[in-house]
């Protein structure tokens, strides 16, 4: 928006506000583009154990030995681990029934059938319960302030399994998001979060004039492959070259 | 450190006494010339209003060097660029003024891309007694002259006129943010977002690009320059500040472009206070050096930083002009404040440096005691003559009484342009469309 009415102002296109403005939209879209993969990945990791567990059920149809299950829990987790690589957080999975308790590493019941799951993410303390099909998540860590995870449950039903499909313009997933966002301790101090659907909106209008912008920040890299931000569709170019 | 108001609101004579400012009167720049005789301001409208000392009288003793208008023109007037279809603004962006050389005075005035070089001189002589035309400058029938006379010089009321003397034009591609005169006197440097260009105040049809940071696809752009000034004494340094919160100092006579600087100041971020807005706020919105040329003041968004000029690595000392708007940046941000480019500047023994902030409010900061204070450039908090108190932000708790919070503030009242005479303790501090003298206490 900034871009666009300076266009239209009296004496032309300010360079430096131009620039200026760019970084912050960069910026915005870096948080979100991480923030997007890393749910991404988490939900791709929540496949997997999900499928895992199925398979548990198929198995194991209600009665079991504990010392058993356990021993095939150890062996899924212990497949979690071989799986995944240097990077990603470790998850603890654990099946049970009624409230889940995220930071009880293997703790099982079951006796009933398997629909909650709960994953818990150790690098950001996430906790993801899944009841049937839909997704609640906490925070179990005292240090952070805990976004209530009672969502409304319109919310919970929208975010379901074709979650990592979503459309890239999807804001719904950037307001969920913003909780996760407060709790990010490497980035941002930023309180006032509400125009963050604005920013997410700017980024899917705006291009990346800047392309010397995009080579910084190297961590981000990593996350951010070449092919994804060419999957992210087309960009327009934000500023006119002179 | 107390400051005695004299607090002339001084306006141009084009104003008229309205609460609301029109744009065309909200003044730009604010400049003191060498001796401190004479202050100038440019506003937005392009025009150039000169203020003038008032010589000291035994008669009136509590009259003490006041400041009246001396001079006011118009500088520089809106234009069209045909082939960009822009309109190319008559805000004056700086003003700076020459060493008095002779009984006229010089400056440079400059909007976003013509530097003009104005005389401002004074008559109170005219000639009399022309032969070929009478006192009212008719033309006389040749044929009704009967004798010659000698016209003489009779003294008349004392006029001021400016005269533009020298138009530098068509060298900037980018908005000009800046001019600095050098020490030889002989030539100035003109700045824009992109590139540094050195005129011989004799020649204007004729520039030297010394500085291009221009890359070759604009794409690839990461930083452009915000200001740069020529060193006080050392006729061949001058120093650029970016907006990525750093300086470069340049010596001239190494090559003839100096894209290579010689000294690199820069001081690294502090990862914890990462922000979405972190290259807005250590973008570097001004740079002056000390009047004995050793030291370096720059003006990023929340806070002033003294360098030494041997120390490149960090900051001699960091001043918090307003660390109470860090939690505000997003709200600064959506109504453009956070673009503000606030100046900085030293008094006359780079003892004290002074810079604007938001509600009228400017600080002082004291490098000696390291006291600092806040004061307000305002009509009801001002009356003439009277001490001006200090003011106090409140933070965060309870608000004691005097004090302003935060959430109060108002940022449509911002103080960008301040100026220090060279030698007494008199400054000029611009609050909108306002101009406001403040002198120190007389004994």
């Amino acid at each position: 928006m900034k871009i666009h009415n300076s266009r239209t102002q009296r004496g032309g296109i300010k360079l430096h506000k131009n620039l200026l403005v760019s970084y912050v939209l960069r910026n915005a879209r870096q948080v979100y583009i991480k923030e997007k993969y890393a749910e991404i990945y988490r939900m791709q990791q929540y496949e997997e154990v999900m499928t895992v567990c199925n398979e548990i059920q198929e198995l194991n149809p209600l009665d079991l030995d504990a010392e058993d299950a356990e021993e095939e829990r150890a062996a899924c987790c212990g497949e979690d681990f071989q799986r995944g690589k240097e990077q990603e957080p470790a998850y603890y999975r654990s099946c049970c029934m009624e409230a889940p308790s995220p930071c009880d590493q293997l703790s099982v019941n079951i006796n009933t059938h398997c629909n909650t799951t709960t994953v818990l993410d150790l690098d950001t303390h996430v906790v993801t319960t899944v009841d049937n099909g839909y997704i609640h998540q906490d925070c179990c860590c005292d240090t952070f302030q805990c976004a209530p995870s009672a969502q409304s449950s319109a919310k919970k039903r929208k975010m379901d399994f074709s979650y990592c499909t979503s459309d890239f313009d999807e804001l719904q997933d950037f307001t969920t998001t913003r909780k996760r966002l407060r709790r990010e301790d490497c980035l941002y101090s930023c309180q006032e979060f509400t125009e963050t659907s604005n920013i997410s909106t700017l980024i899917s209008i705006f291009g990346s004039g800047f392309s010397g912008l995009l080579s910084r920040q190297a961590d981000l890299e990593q996350i951010c492959s070449k092919q994804a931000l060419a999957g992210l569709g087309a960009w327009t170019r934000a500023i006119v070259a002179f | 450190m107390d400051e005695d108001s004299d607090t002339r609101k001084i306006n141009s004579s084009f104003l008229r006494d309205h609460n609301y400012a029109t744009e065309a009167d909200i003044i730009s720049t604010v400049e003191f010339n060498s001796s401190g005789e004479l202050l100038a301001t440019g506003d937005k409208g392009g025009r150039v209003v000169v203020f003038q000392r008032e010589q000291e009288s035994k008669s009136q003793p509590q009259r003490r060097g006041e400041y009246n208008v001396y001079s006011t023109f118009q500088s520089h007037e809106p234009e069209f660029d045909y082939l960009k279809s822009l309109e190319i603004e008559e805000k004056i962006n700086k003003i700076k003024w020459l060493p008095q050389q002779n009984a006229a005075y010089f400056l440079l005035s400059t909007n976003d891309k013509t530097v003009k070089l104005w005389k401002i001189s004074e008559r109170d002589k005219r000639p009399e007694g022309y032969n070929l035309k009478d006192e009212d400058g008719r033309i006389r029938d040749p044929s009704t002259i009967t004798s010659l006379r000698v016209p003489v010089l009779q003294p008349m009321d004392l006029m001021v006129e400016a005269t533009a003397r020298r138009v530098f034009s068509n060298a900037h591609t980018y908005h000009i943010n800046s001019i600095s005169v050098n020490s030889d006197l002989q030539t100035f440097i003109s700045t824009d977002d992109l590139r540094v260009n050195l005129w011989n105040l004799e020649i204007t049809d004729r520039s030297f690009n010394i500085v291009d940071i221009k890359p070759a696809n604009m794409e690839e752009l990461t930083e452009v320059i915000t200001s740069a000034e020529f060193h006080p004494q050392q006729c061949h340094t001058f120093a650029y500040s970016s907006s990525k919160g750093s300086i470069r100092l340049c010596d001239m006579r190494e090559a003839a472009l100096c894209d290579k600087h010689c000294k690199y100041f820069e001081e690294p971020e502090d990862p914890s206070t990462r922000s979405f807005f972190s290259e807005i706020i250590s973008s570097i919105s001004d740079v002056k050096f000390s009047h004995n040329g050793r030291y370096l003041m720059t003006r990023d968004y929340l806070t002033v930083k003294v360098w030494d000029l041997q120390m490149e690595n960090k900051p001699l000392e960091t001043y918090q002009v307003h660390d109470y708007l860090r939690g505000k940046l997003c709200s600064l941000y959506e109504n453009d404040c956070i673009f503000d480019k606030f100046e900085c500047v030293w008094n006359g023994s780079d003892s004290v440096i002074m810079t604007g902030s938001y509600n009228n409010f400017f600080r002082m900061f004291d490098r000696n005691t390291k006291r600092d204070v806040t004061l307000e450039a305002s009509r009801e908090n001002s009356k003439p003559r009277a001490i001006l108190k200090p003011r106090k932000v409140c933070v965060g708790g309870k608000r004691r009484k005097d004090e302003i919070s935060v959430d109060s503030l108002d940022f449509s009242k911002k103080i960008l342009h301040t100026t220090w005479h060279p030698h007494e303790n008199i400054i000029a501090v611009a609050a909108t469309n306002n101009l406001y003298i403040f002198q120190d206490k007389v004994n």
